[in-house]
């Protein structure tokens, strides 16, 4: 396990002003290590979508992140609602958001989809009370 | 063209002037910032009547050369403390998002 480095973030529920600062430690510590700004991005997509879905809908949790030199995994865990319908909140547009949210210029229904467009693997385990756990990979 | 150039050329107000030498690739524009995140591009000009300290961490984040603020639309204190920390270059125009994407196009 030399060879690969983890990181570990807690996302606060419910604060705004804080959301995306997991992502941007991230992508600063991608940075240095001389990732490609092109992997870089689909890092930083991905898990600002996964830390905003977090604050919206979970009240916050943590996300792990492992880097090693064939790919860079993250793992969001969250002890929120869980997904009632995994497929539908896949779906582009479908949104659970409420209206306060949407001043703040989220719930377009994109997060989910987002996060599977910029990562290479996804994989979700979710349920309903118990909380839900996103799998994310970006292959270097 | 660089940011400080189109500033200039299509008469923007500066709110934030990160990096004025940074490029522009092309012109965006939306207000719903999940969508932006999912379909904006690196190095794009970002035109948006969304002024707040999420529209600064979504700009961060998908590399984009600027934000220019159309309508007028105001941007907040905090959010604007987080664009010079984040290195992000803020515009700001009177005109609507259409003109304002429609100037920047036509100068690039």
């Amino acid at each position: 396990m030399s060879n690969s480095l983890h990181l570990s973030y807690k996302v606060s529920g419910d604060d705004f002003t804080r959301a995306g600062e997991a992502s941007s430690d991230l992508k600063a510590k991608l940075k240095q290590m001389g990732v490609s700004p092109e992997i870089i991005r689909k890092v930083a997509i991905a898990m600002y979508e996964g830390e905003i879905n977090m604050v919206i809908h979970a009240n916050g949790g943590t996300i792990d992140v492992e880097i090693n030199p064939q790919e860079i995994i993250m793992i969001l865990t969250d002890t929120g609602p869980g997904i009632e319908d995994v497929e539908r909140a896949m779906t582009e547009g479908y949104s659970t958001a409420s209206e306060n949210i949407l001043s703040l210029g989220f719930g377009a229904g994109m997060g989910l989809p987002n996060m599977k467009k910029y990562s290479d693997d996804m994989d979700i385990k979710t349920e309903v009370g118990i909380g839900t756990t996103v799998t994310m990979k970006i292959y270097l | 063209m660089t940011v400080s150039e189109i500033a200039k050329i299509c008469n923007l107000e500066v709110l934030n002037m990160a990096e004025p030498e940074k490029g522009i690739s092309g012109v965006f524009c939306c207000d719903l910032l999940s969508i932006v995140m999912g379909k904006a591009f690196a190095g794009c000009a970002w035109v948006t009547v969304m002024g707040n300290i999420n529209s600064i961490a979504v700009a961060a984040l998908a590399d984009m050369a600027c934000i220019i603020l159309a309508d007028g639309a105001a941007i907040d204190e905090v959010a604007l403390t987080k664009a010079r920390e984040q290195m992000i270059t803020v515009l700001k125009s009177k005109n609507s998002i259409f003109e304002t994407a429609l100037a920047v196009h036509q100068a690039l």
